[in-house]
């Protein structure tokens, strides 16, 4: 109560008053104090939903180009259409995107998490094909040869093949997304970019873009780093020489 | 006992019995090209026969093998293992029952080379302890440690083993044919060599009914217990014996892709063991020795290398069993 009637509330999320305000009320770069305070109500709920909004992104994002990459695969000439759609999805800007979507889905989870989508198409896409296609001919040929099906060659032979390929673009789409989720804050209001806008919009205090932004950027590497696990536990075979 | 050739109901330690092999009047004919890959091409091969298909490049001999397990569709004709015809079979089901060998050997990286060999009983449904027990089996059968072997990965084994694993592989649901294209083809001559020795042992012991592919004449000779020559267009130029093809080539195309010294090579078909030696006077002691094993054309060789001094001959004990000069060889010859 003294802070406020003393310093004047320049500060959001400025409650409490006490001498642990000092650092804001000097409006100083970085608070630590304001990240403890605030880590309950304000960061740790926005690291979950960034969490979600992404794992939901890259998870519908996986099925598709999947599905997509299979179909490529045994119909050469849907590579060229998908590729082209997917490359128009993956070049278009971000904010101009969420414009688009916004009269159709309103100012909801769905609107970004259709945004979300559609950036990680291209690159998993082109890499699970690209890993399908990167099969030795031989390898296919001794799967034929001893009595697999399309079907038992893809599942037992082929896809395990080419999961090096596919795991490297799930890293790269889901490192995107991370990105990408903090600019969704826009139309949905949750995740890591919310006190990233909170702070862009508060011409001083600056603690909350700065926590915000690490921990997206801990959040991706954190990912990628699991994926790099996942990887190694499939993949035990790319690492035998 | 029909239970006794089927490959499900046999456990290890044995292998079930091998089928003919009988192609009729097949031929292979792709669109929008005049000449057939492969015109009327009949041949039978006798259960626990190695039939080597010969020839240039173009004259179809893979084209011929992958016809038999139905990689490639035929035009015409008809194709019987055992008796029954291939046409009418699922052909992946077909395929399980022919062991497929190819020279880029086509492992599969991401598996180890346990998990390679038991591919096809795996397909067959078989359960875990049989398979086990299979894969131990072939690898003692081709010369490796089970213990040693079985975790590794394609990747770190060298040329030779992962050729034996290929082969091991094909042979784990003892299929009753195997299926051979160019298998040593990519392999250094001396490996190549020790690996067809090793493919004569092994198949004194399975005794299945093999296709081999090669256009290396020499293996064929080595190989084949018949030899089928095809020439450019797919065309049965000659199907003998390897003795009765190098001794009465059937025409100019024959003779000229069995070589000039085709003579020779009949050589390379015995061994001193079939010849007839002299007895052996004034043997000196310290004088080179040959094994009864040694093939007449390696003794010619080394006869004419001793400056044609009689060479004297031993048995397995080192017993000196006769002697072999240059005028002997000569006379069998003529």
């Amino acid at each position: 109560m003294i802070g406020i009637a003393a310093g004047g509330p320049v500060i959001p999320n400025f409650g409490g008053g006490s001498a642990s305000f000092a650092c804001e009320r000097a409006n100083r770069l970085f608070c630590a104090g304001w990240v403890s305070r605030n880590w309950d109500t304000v960061l740790w709920p926005a690291l979950r939903q960034h969490i979600v909004l992404t794992v939901i992104a890259v998870a519908i994002g996986f099925v598709i180009s999947t599905a997509l990459a299979l179909v490529a695969y045994r119909r050469n000439w849907l590579e060229r259409p998908v590729l082209i759609v997917t490359s128009i999805l993956y070049t278009i800007p971000s904010l101009a995107l969420f414009e688009l979507l916004q009269p159709s889905f309103g100012l909801s989870r769905t609107t970004a998490e259709i945004a979300l989508v559609s950036y990680t198409l291209l690159i998993m896409f082109r890499n699970t094909l690209t890993g399908l296609r990167e099969v030795p001919p031989e390898v296919r040929d001794a799967a034929t040869g001893m009595g697999m099906g399309p079907t038992q060659s893809l599942l037992r032979v082929e896809l395990p093949l080419a999961a090096p390929a596919i795991i490297a673009g799930l890293r790269i789409a889901t490192v995107t997304v991370i990105s990408l989720a903090t600019v969704a804050a826009l139309i949905d209001n949750e995740g890591l970019g919310v006190p990233i806008l909170t702070a862009i919009s508060n011409e001083v205090f600056k603690t909350e873009l700065i926590v915000a932004g690490a921990m997206a950027v801990a959040l991706a590497i954190g990912a990628d780093a699991l994926l790099v696990l996942a990887q190694r536990l499939i993949t035990p075979w790319t690492r035998a020489r | 006992m029909p239970a006794a050739n089927s490959a499900q109901s046999e456990g290890p330690s044995s292998f079930a019995e091998a089928a003919t092999l009988e192609l009729r009047d097949v031929s292979k004919r792709y669109p929008r090209q005049d000449e057939p890959a492969i015109a009327d091409l009949s041949f039978t091969v006798g259960a626990g026969e190695v039939c080597v298909l010969v020839g240039p490049s173009g004259s179809g001999k893979t084209t011929a093998l992958r016809l038999i397990n139905r990689m490639i569709p035929l035009s015409s004709g008809d194709i019987l293992l055992g008796g029954r015809s291939v046409l009418h079979r699922d052909p992946h089901e077909l395929r399980r029952e022919m062991g497929y060998v190819i020279q880029q050997i086509g492992l599969f990286p991401h598996q180890t080379v346990a998990e390679n060999i038991a591919t096809v009983p795996k397909l067959l449904g078989w359960d875990k302890p049989k398979i086990s027990s299979r894969v131990d089996e072939l690898l003692e059968l081709i010369g490796l440690d089970p213990k040693d072997i079985r975790p590794r990965y394609p990747a770190q084994l060298s040329g030779g083993q992962r050729q034996r694993i290929g082969v091991a592989r094909a042979l784990a649901a003892d299929p009753p044919l195997m299926l051979m294209d160019e298998p040593f083809g990519a392999i250094d001559p001396i490996n190549r060599s020790r690996l067809q020795d090793e493919f004569l042992r092994l198949q004194e012991l399975v005794r299945k009914t093999v296709v081999f592919v090669t256009h290396d004449i020499d293996e064929a000779i080595k190989m084949g217990d018949r030899i089928a020559i095809l020439r450019q267009g797919g065309h049965l130029a000659q199907y003998d014996t390897p003795a009765e093809i190098l001794m009465n080539p059937a025409d100019e195309f024959v003779a000229e892709f069995v070589g000039a010294d085709r003579a020779l090579k009949r050589l390379g078909l015995s061994t001193l063991a079939d010849v007839t030696l002299l007895a052996p006077n004034g043997v000196k002691p310290d004088g080179l020795r040959l094994p009864l094993t040694t093939t007449v054309r390696d003794a010619l060789s080394q006869l004419l290398a001793e400056g044609s001094q009689p060479i004297a001959v031993v048995d397995d004990d080192g017993k000196v069993a006769g002697v072999v000069t240059l005028e002997l060889l000569g006379r069998l010859l003529a």
